[in-house]
C-alpha cells in the first residue's frame, strides 16, 4: 500500500483502510461520526475549509456536523440529452468499471430518459441521500449508514452483502459487486461481495471540493451545496423555483432535488 | 380418554448398504451444493442469473422455503404437546428433528449466496435493530435452541419431562414469531408494490404450515416404508386432512394478498404483470401454484375416498412442495422483476434498465446450491435419526390408538356421511 495519510491519532494508516472505517453503533452516533469524519478529512489536505469567509467543510479535528444538510439539485430544463458527462466523472473519480448494458454492471449514476405526451427530459438518477433512508432501516449489520451531514454511506467494512438494501432502496441506486473488481481507487476502497452506490463524493466535499459529477457538468444542471444554509445557492435556487424528488409519497426526504420536470 | 400404552421408539439401523447408499446420495447433493456457493463466491454473483435488478434468485426461494417449512414442520409436536392432541403424540420428536433439519438447510443456502459469507460473524455481532433481518438472525438461532431444547425435553425422559411443556409452549410462539419475521422482509418492503402489505406475516404463517407438513409426511412415509414400521390409517387420515385444512387457509391469504392488490389502482400494474402478464410468473402462479400446488391436492386430500391412501398423501406432498417452491418464486422474483415506478406518468428507459422487466434466468450453481441446502436438512434427518430414537417402532392404529377410539369416531363419520348420501333425493 503506498497510499498512506494520517490516522485518527496522527499515525499513518493506509488510506483504504481509513476511509469507511466506522463502529457499528447508529448513524449518528458521535463517536462513530467521529471516526468516520477524522477518517474522512484526515484523507485531504487541511486548512481548504473557508471560501468566501463562511466556512463550508469543517476542520479536520471535528466531526461532520447535522447543521450542514448536503444536497444537489438537477436541473432537468438544462441537462442535454445524451450527453453522459456526470455519469464519466463518477465513474473516473471512484473507479466503477463496466461500459454499462450488463445487468451486473455497477451503477452509481446513471442517465434516464422520460417521456410524457408532449415532451422528452433526460436526467441523472443517483442515490438519493434520504433523510429516512429505507436502505439504512433495513441494513442488518449497520453497514449502511446516514452521516450526520446527510450522505448516506455503506461501511465496506461490515457489509455482508445481504443486497436487502437493493430490495429496499427505492431508486434502485445501489449495485452491487458481482465481480472482481481492478483499477481501484485509493480514496474509494470497493470490493467484490459488497453493495456501493453514490457517496456524494464524500472524501471531496469533505475538502470542499464539488463531487465530481457537478465539476463535469458543462450545461450546469447540477448544484451542489448546504440546503440549510438560506444563503447557499442551492437553498436560493430551490426557493427561488418549485421543484420536486423522486417518489416523494415515500416520506423518504431525499437530499436530491429535481427541477424542468 | 385412556392412552396408557408407552411408545417404543428405536434408531433406523444406521450399518445397512440401503442406509450408505442413502447417505452417499445425500452427500453428494451436499458437495455439490456447496462447490456451487465456492465456484460463486469465487467467481462472484456474475455466475448466478441474478444482477442489479433481480438481487435476490434462487438461493432464497430454497432459503425462505426451507426455513418457512422448519416452523411449520414443528407444528405436528405443538399440536400434540400444546393443543394435548394425544394422537400425534409419537410423531413429537420426529416433528422437532424435520424442523431442526430444514433451518439448518435453509440457513445454510442463505449464508452461502451472502456477497461475503465469509463475514458471518459480523452478522452475528454486529446488529441494527431498526432491521427486521437483524431480529431474525435472532429467530432463526434462537429457534435452533430452542427446537433442541425441546427435542431434549421429550427425549431426556427423567430431567427433561419437566420442561416439556414451557418447551412446547416456546416453540410454538417463537415459530410463529420467525415466520412473521421472515414475511416481514418482505412486507417492510415500502417501494416494491408487490410486497409491502401486512398481510405477507400471516401469509408466511399459512405457507410454512403447508410446506412443513409436506416435507414431513414424506419423510415420515417414505421411513416409514423403508424401514419396516407400520403407519396405520387413523394417523394417516389425521394428518392428511389437517394437511388440507392449512392448504386452504394458505388459499385464503394468497386470495386476500392478490384481492387487495387489484383493489389499490397504484397496485394493479404489477398485479397484472404478476397474474395475467402471459410470463414465467403468471405460468408458475396459475398452473403450478394454484393449479398443481392447491386444486390437485385439496382434492387428493379432502376427497372421501382418498381418505388414508398413502400414494395420493404422498403425491399431493410432492404437488404442494413444487407449489410452494413456485408460490415463493413467484413472490420472490416476480415482485422484483416488475420495474420500481420513480416516475409516474411517465414512460422512462435508461442504459441502466429502468422501466425495463427484469430478466433472470437461474443457473446451475444458484440450483446446485439450493438443493445442497435440501441435501442438507435430509443429511441432517437421515444421521440423527440412525443416532437418536426419533420414529416408533410402529404407528399402527393399535399402537397409536389402542382403545379405539379414533376408530369408533370415524365409524361415526361414516356412518353420518352414509346416512347423509341416503338423504339426498337420487333423481333418474
Amino acid at each position: 500500500m503506498s497510499n498512506t495519510t494520517q490516522g485518527i491519532r496522527g499515525s499513518p494508516v493506509a488510506a483504504e483502510n481509513v476511509v469507511f472505517k466506522t463502529t457499528p453503533e447508529s448513524a449518528t452516533d458521535p463517536s462513530r461520526r467521529g471516526v468516520l469524519t477524522g477518517a474522512l478529512a484526515l484523507a485531504v489536505a487541511p486548512g481548504v475549509f473557508l471560501i468566501g469567509g463562511r466556512a463550508v467543510a469543517k476542520p479536520n479535528d471535528q466531526p461532520v456536523s447535522e447543521s450542514v444538510r448536503w444536497g444537489l439539485l438537477v436541473d432537468a430544463s438544462r441537462c442535454a440529452e445524451g450527453c453522459s458527462d456526470c455519469v464519466d466523472a463518477c465513474r473516473e473519480e471512484h473507479g466503477w468499471g463496466g461500459a454499462g448494458g450488463k445487468p451486473t454492471d455497477p451503477q452509481w449514476i446513471r442517465k434516464v430518459s422520460l417521456k410524457d405526451r408532449t415532451r422528452t427530459v433526460s436526467l441523472p438518477v443517483m442515490c438519493q441521500h434520504c433523510e429516512s433512508p429505507p436502505c439504512v432501516d433495513v441494513c442488518p449489520t449497520g453497514a449502511s449508514f446516514r452521516r450526520a451531514d446527510g450522505i448516506v454511506l455503506v461501511d465496506r467494512h461490515i457489509c455482508i452483502g445481504c443486497r436487502y438494501c437493493m430490495m429496499a432502496c427505492p431508486y434502485n441506486a445501489r449495485s452491487f459487486v458481482h465481480e472482481d473488481i481492478e483499477g481501484q481507487k485509493p480514496h474509494m476502497p470497493r470490493g467484490k461481495g459488497c453493495v456501493e452506490s453514490c457517496t456524494l463524493c464524500a472524501h471531496r466535499v469533505d475538502r470542499d471540493q464539488q463531487p465530481a459529477c457537478v465539476e463535469r457538468c458543462a450545461h450546469e444542471a447540477l448544484v451542489f451545496g448546504n440546503l440549510n444554509d438560506p444563503e447557499s445557492v442551492i437553498a436560493q435556487r430551490l426557493a427561488g423555483q418549485t421543484s420536486t424528488r423522486i417518489r416523494p409519497d415515500l416520506k423518504t426526504n431525499p437530499g436530491v432535488y429535481y427541477q424542468g420536470l | 380418554m385412556s392412552m396408557h400404552t408407552t411408545i417404543t421408539y428405536r434408531e433406523i439401523d444406521g450399518r445397512s448398504p440401503g442406509y450408505f447408499a442413502l447417505l452417499l446420495g445425500i452427500g453428494a447433493f451436499l458437495a455439490l451444493g456447496l462447490g456451487a456457493a465456492y465456484y460463486m463466491e469465487h467467481h462472484g454473483h456474475h455466475v448466478t442469473g441474478m444482477s442489479n435488478q433481480i438481487v435476490w434468485g434462487v438461493p432464497h426461494v430454497f432459503a425462505v422455503f426451507l426455513i418457512i417449512a422448519a416452523s411449520g414442520a414443528l407444528n405436528v409436536a405443538s399440536i400434540a404437546s400444546v393443543f394435548e392432541r394425544t394422537l400425534y403424540k409419537p410423531l413429537t420428536r420426529m416433528s422437532g428433528l424435520v424442523a431442526l433439519a430444514s433451518l439448518a438447510g435453509g440457513l445454510m443456502v442463505l449464508v452461502l449466496d451472502l456477497g461475503r459469507p465469509d463475514r458471518l460473524i459480523v452478522a452475528m455481532t454486529t446488529y441494527n435493530f431498526r432491521s427486521i433481518f437483524a431480529w431474525n438472525v435472532f429467530l432463526y438461532t434462537g429457534l435452533f435452541v430452542i427446537i433442541a431444547f425441546y427435542l431434549w425435553s421429550m427425549m431426556a425422559q427423567r430431567q427433561g419431562a419437566r420442561f416439556y411443556k414451557s418447551a412446547a409452549l416456546t416453540a410454538f410462539l417463537w415459530r410463529l414469531a420467525l415466520t412473521t419475521g421472515t414475511g416481514s422482509i418482505f412486507g417492510f418492503l415500502v417501494a416494491r408494490e408487490a410486497y409491502n402489505s401486512a398481510v405477507m406475516a400471516p401469509l408466511f404463517i399459512a405457507m410454512s404450515f403447508v410446506f412443513g407438513k409436506a416435507i414431513f409426511m414424506l419423510i415420515l412415509i417414505s421411513t416409514c416404508h423403508l424401514t419396516d414400521r407400520p403407519l396405520g390409517r387413523i394417523v394417516l387420515t389425521r394428518l392428511q386432512r389437517l394437511m388440507g385444512i392449512v392448504l386452504v387457509a394458505t388459499f385464503y391469504f394468497v386470495l386476500l394478498q392478490h384481492l387487495t392488490n387489484l383493489y389499490m389502482a397504484e397496485r394493479q400494474p404489477v398485479e397484472m404483470f404478476l397474474l395475467f402478464g402471459g410470463n414465467v410468473y403468471s405460468f408458475l402462479f396459475w398452473v403450478v401454484q394454484i393449479t398443481l400446488g392447491t386444486v390437485l391436492p385439496l382434492v387428493l386430500l379432502l376427497s372421501p375416498r382418498l381418505g388414508g391412501n398413502v400414494s395420493a398423501i404422498v403425491l399431493a406432498s410432492v404437488l404442494m412442495i413444487v407449489g410452494g417452491l413456485a408460490q415463493v418464486y413467484v413472490i420472490i422474483i416476480g415482485g422484483q422483476a416488475f420495474p420500481l415506478a420513480l416516475f409516474p406518468g411517465f414512460e422512462v428507459s435508461s442504459l441502466a434498465f429502468d422501466g425495463q422487466v427484469g430478466v433472470y434466468t437461474p443457473t446451475l450453481p444458484e440450483v446446485l446450491l439450493g438443493m445442497g441446502g435440501v441435501a442438507m436438512m435430509l443429511g441432517v434427518v437421515v444421521v440423527a435419526m440412525a443416532a437418536l430414537r426419533f420414529l416408533p417402532i410402529s404407528l399402527a392404529d393399535a399402537d397409536v390408538d389402542p382403545d379405539h377410539v379414533h376408530d369408533m369416531i370415524d365409524q361415526e363419520d361414516e356412518a353420518v356421511e352414509e346416512a347423509d348420501a341416503q338423504l339426498v333425493p337420487t333423481r333418474t
